[in-house]
C-alpha cells in the first residue's frame, strides 16, 4: 500500500503529472470573481465563504478523471486488480495520493486566496479546519465518480455530472462553517456534521469504487 | 498435483458466449500455448482464469494468489524508470529481489532510463519482467512475444524454461513458436460456443438473458 | 410460486400484458377525475383560486420520492439476486420519476409566483428537488452512456445506492442552509394541521391516479427495454452466425 502511495505521489510531481495545475484554477476562479461582482470591499467579503468553497470543489473536479484513467489505459489497474492488495485498499490509497496532491494544497493556499476576497479575520482558521476537514470526502467521492467512468470514452463531463450532486451536503457544510465564522457565530454544529459526512464517506465509499472498478474492469 | 483446474468452463465478451465446455488441467513444471483463431477467446478465457472477469459457468480450481496474469498493456509508467517500475510491483508483490528479473530480461544497462525513452520492444521485456518480481506460480500470458525480436523470443523461452523448472506453470496464448517442445497445444476450436445447442437454460426463458 | 418468477423475462411479459390494460384504464379515471374534481372545489379563504395546483404539484412530487425509492429497490434487487426485469424496470422508472420532478417544480415555480411574489425560491423543499433532479439526470446519463447492458445495470444500480444517500443527506443539508418559505406537509397526521375534507378526497383519487400513471408508465417502459434487449441479442447472434 506505501509503494502504491508513493508511486502515485512519484508520478503526480514529476513533468506531466500535473501537480499544482488544479491550485493554479483555484487561484484563477477566485481573480475572476471580483471582475464579474465588482471589487466592494463588503460585498466580497461576504460572499467569500461560498466562493473559496466552491473554487475549491471545482479545483478538486479538475484532476479527478487523472485518478484511475490513466491506470487503465496502460493496463496497470488489470494488474492492479489481479495483485494481493485489496482493491478496496488500492482505492482508498489512490484518493488519499490525490487528496495530498490536490487538496492538501488548497487548504493551505486557500487562506491566501481568502485575503484576495477580504474574508474577515475571525474566518481564516475555521477555513482551514473546514477545508481539511471537507476535501478528503471531495477525493474519495470523486474516486468513486472515477471508478464508475473509467471505462468510458468521453467520461470527463459524465464524471462531473455524477460527481457534483454528490458535493452538495459538503459544501453546504463546509460553508456554512466558513459563513458562520466570519459573521461570529458558533461553527460547531456544521462542522460536526462536515466531520460525520466526510468520514462516512471514507469508511464506505471505497466499497462502493472498488464495485464500480470491478465491473469496469470485466 | 495440478495448479490450476479447470472443469466446463463457459466463458462470454460482451454478452456472447465464445468458449463453452472446457476442461484441462495445468500442472507444476508444465506449460500449455493457447491457439485459436482471432475471436476465439484467449484473451477472454485468460482474463476470467485471471479473476478479472466472471465465468459464465463451470469451475476453476487454484490457489489463491497462485496467478500473475500478464496482458496486452505492460502496466508501465512512462515517468517512472526500469528499476522504478519494477521495484513498485515488486513491492505490491511483498518484496523479491528485482536483480534478477532485470538480468533475465536484458534490461540491467538500461535500469536507470524512464520507461517513455524505452522502444516498443524494450518495454515489452520489461512488461515480462515484471512476472518475475511476483513470485506467482501460474503465470497467464496474453500474447508475450508482441514486439520482440528473435534473441528476445528465445531471452523470454529461458526465462520461461527457468520458472517452469522451479515448478512454476505457464498459460500462454500465441501464434509463434517460442521454442518450447515440451509445451503441450490447447486448440481452442473444438470448444468454440455453438448458439442454439444449449440445454442449460431453463425452459422458456428469453434467449436475450442468458 | 413466488414473485421472483416474475424476474423470468418471458413470464414478466405475459403477465404484465393481462394487467397493463386495467391499470392505464384505472390511471386514466382516476387522473382526471381527480383532476377535474378537484377543480371544482371551492376557493380557499387565503389562496384564492391557486391552491387548486395543489392536486397537481403534490401528487407529482409525491410520485418523484416514490420513483426514486423504487429505482434503489429494483437496484438492490439487480445487485444482490441479478435479476434481470429488475435493473431494466430501474432503467425504465428514472425518466418517469424526473419528469415527475420536474412536474413538481415547475407547479412548485407557478404556484409560488402569486403566493410568494417569486418564481423561484431557494427553499429547502423546491431545493431539495431540484438536487433529485440532478440525481435523475445523472442516472439516465450513465445508463446511456454505457454500451454493456449489464456493466451499465451494475455501474447505475451503485450510483443509485450511492445516490440515495446523499440525496437524503442533502435534504437535510439543505433544511439546515435555508428555513424557507414552503408551507408544511400538505397531509400531515397531527391535528389541527389537515386540509379540509374538500381538497382532501380528490386529492387522494389524485395521488392514486398518479401512481397508477406512474406504475402503467414503468410497465411499458419495462416491457419496451426487454424486447430492445431481446432484438439486440437477436441481432448479435444472427451476425455471428
Amino acid at each position: 500500500m506505501k509503494a502504491l502511495l508513493l508511486r502515485d505521489l512519484r508520478l503526480a510531481v514529476r513533468a506531466g503529472g500535473g501537480f499544482g495545475l488544479s491550485l493554479v484554477f483555484f487561484l484563477i476562479l477566485c481573480t475572476l470573481v471580483p471582475f464579474g461582482v465588482g471589487a466592494e470591499g463588503g460585498q466580497l467579503s461576504r460572499i467569500a465563504p461560498g466562493i473559496l468553497w466552491v473554487g475549491a470543489l471545482l479545483a478538486c473536479l479538475l484532476s479527478l478523471d487523472r485518478i484511475f484513467a490513466l491506470d487503465h489505459e496502460d493496463g496497470s489497474l488489470d494488474l492492479l486488480a489481479t495483485a494481493p492488495l485489496p482493491l478496496e485498499g488500492a482505492v482508498a490509497i489512490k484518493a488519499l495520493a490525490h487528496w495530498l496532491t490536490t487538496g492538501l494544497p488548497l487548504v493551505v493556499f486557500a487562506p491566501l486566496l481568502g485575503v484576495l476576497l477580504h474574508l474577515p479575520t475571525a474566518a481564516y482558521p475555521l477555513l482551514v479546519l473546514s477545508l481539511a476537514l471537507g476535501t478528503p470526502a471531495l477525493s474519495m467521492l470523486g474516486a468513486f465518480g472515477a471508478a464508475i467512468t473509467v471505462g468510458l470514452r468521453r467520461g470527463g463531463l459524465l464524471l462531473s455530472l455524477l460527481v457534483l450532486p454528490l458535493y452538495v451536503p459538503t459544501l453546504i457544510f463546509g460553508a456554512e462553517v466558513v459563513r458562520r465564522g466570519a459573521v461570529g457565530a458558533d461553527p460547531t454544529t456544521p462542522l460536526v456534521f462536515l466531520a460525520g459526512i466526510t468520514l462516512a464517506t471514507l469508511a464506505l465509499v471505497p466499497f462502493a469504487a472498488a464495485a464500480a472498478l470491478r465491473v469496469n474492469l470485466r | 498435483m495440478s495448479l490450476i483446474s479447470v472443469r466446463g468452463l463457459a466463458v462470454a465478451r460482451g454478452g456472447l458466449r465464445v468458449i463453452e465446455g472446457l476442461d484441462f488441467e495445468l500442472g507444476a513444471g508444465q506449460a500449455i500455448v493457447l491457439r485459436g483463431p482471432n475471436g476465439a477467446g484467449k484473451t477472454t478465457l485468460l482474463r476470467c482464469l485471471a479473476g478479472l472477469q466472471p465465468a459464465v459457468t463451470g469451475r476453476i480450481e487454484c490457489q489463491s494468489d497462485s496467478i500473475a496474469y500478464a496482458g496486452h498493456a505492460d502496466g508501465l509508467k512512462p515517468a517512472l524508470t526500469v528499476t522504478e517500475n519494477l521495484e513498485f510491483w515488486s513491492a505490491v508483490f511483498g518484496g523479491p529481489d528485482i536483480a534478477p528479473a532485470l538480468a533475465a530480461m536484458n534490461l540491467t544497462d538500461l535500469a536507470a532510463r524512464p520507461a517513455h525513452a524505452l522502444s516498443a520492444g524494450q518495454k515489452r521485456r520489461l512488461g515480462l519482467a515484471r512476472l518475475m518480481v511476483t513470485g506467482r506460480p501460474v503465470w497467464l500470458l496474453d500474447e508475450p512475444t508482441v514486439s520482440l525480436d528473435q534473441g528476445s523470443v528465445a531471452l523470454f523461452a529461458t526465462m520461461l524454461r527457468d520458472h517452469l523448472a522451479q515448478g512454476g506453470a505457464a498459460l500462454i496464448a500465441t501464434h509463434i513458436d517460442l521454442g518450447l517442445p515440451e509445451a503441450q497445444v490447447l486448440d481452442l476450436a473444438p470448444y468454440r460456443a455453438r448458439p442454439g445447442l444449449r440445454q442449460d437454460r431453463p425452459a422458456g426463458f428469453n434467449e436475450a438473458f442468458a | 410460486m413466488s414473485i421472483w418468477e416474475y424476474a423470468n423475462p418471458v413470464k414478466f411479459l405475459r403477465a404484465s400484458g393481462v394487467v397493463l390494460p386495467w391499470i392505464v384504464a384505472g390511471a386514466a379515471i382516476c387522473t382526471v377525475g381527480g383532476l377535474v374534481w378537484g377543480f371544482l372545489t371551492p376557493e380557499d379563504y387565503r389562496q384564492g383560486s391557486t391552491v387548486k395546483i395543489v392536486f397537481l404539484h403534490v401528487p407529482a412530487a409525491l410520485m418523484a420520492i416514490n420513483a426514486w425509492l423504487m429505482m434503489l429497490v429494483a437496484s438492490l434487487i439487480w445487485l444482490i439476486r441479478r435479476h434481470h426485469v429488475s435493473a431494466l424496470a430501474a432503467k425504465a422508472a428514472a425518466p418517469v420519476g424526473a419528469v415527475m420532478t420536474l412536474i413538481a417544480l415547475i407547479t412548485g415555480a407557478i404556484w409560488g409566483q402569486p403566493m410568494w411574489g417569486t418564481w423561484w425560491e431557494w427553499d429547502p423543499r423546491l431545493t431539495s428537488f431540484l438536487v433529485l433532479f440532478l440525481f435523475y439526470l445523472g442516472y439516465m446519463a450513465l445508463w446511456e452512456a454505457i454500451e454493456d447492458p449489464d456493466s451499465a445495470a451494475d455501474l447505475t444500480g451503485l450510483l443509485c445506492l450511492v445516490g440515495s444517500v446523499f440525496a437524503l443527506l442533502s435534504r437535510y443539508a439543505v433544511n439546515f442552509w435555508n428555513q424557507g418559505l414552503h408551507q408544511g406537509a400538505s397531509l400531515s397526521v397531527a391535528p389541527g394541521e389537515r386540509m379540509s375534507a374538500v381538497y382532501r378526497y380528490p386529492l387522494y383519487v389524485s395521488m392514486l391516479g398518479f401512481f397508477l400513471l406512474f406504475l402503467a408508465l414503468v410497465l411499458i417502459r419495462t416491457r419496451t427495454e426487454i424486447r430492445r434487449r431481446r432484438l439486440a441479442a437477436l441481432l448479435a447472434r444472427e451476425n455471428r452466425a
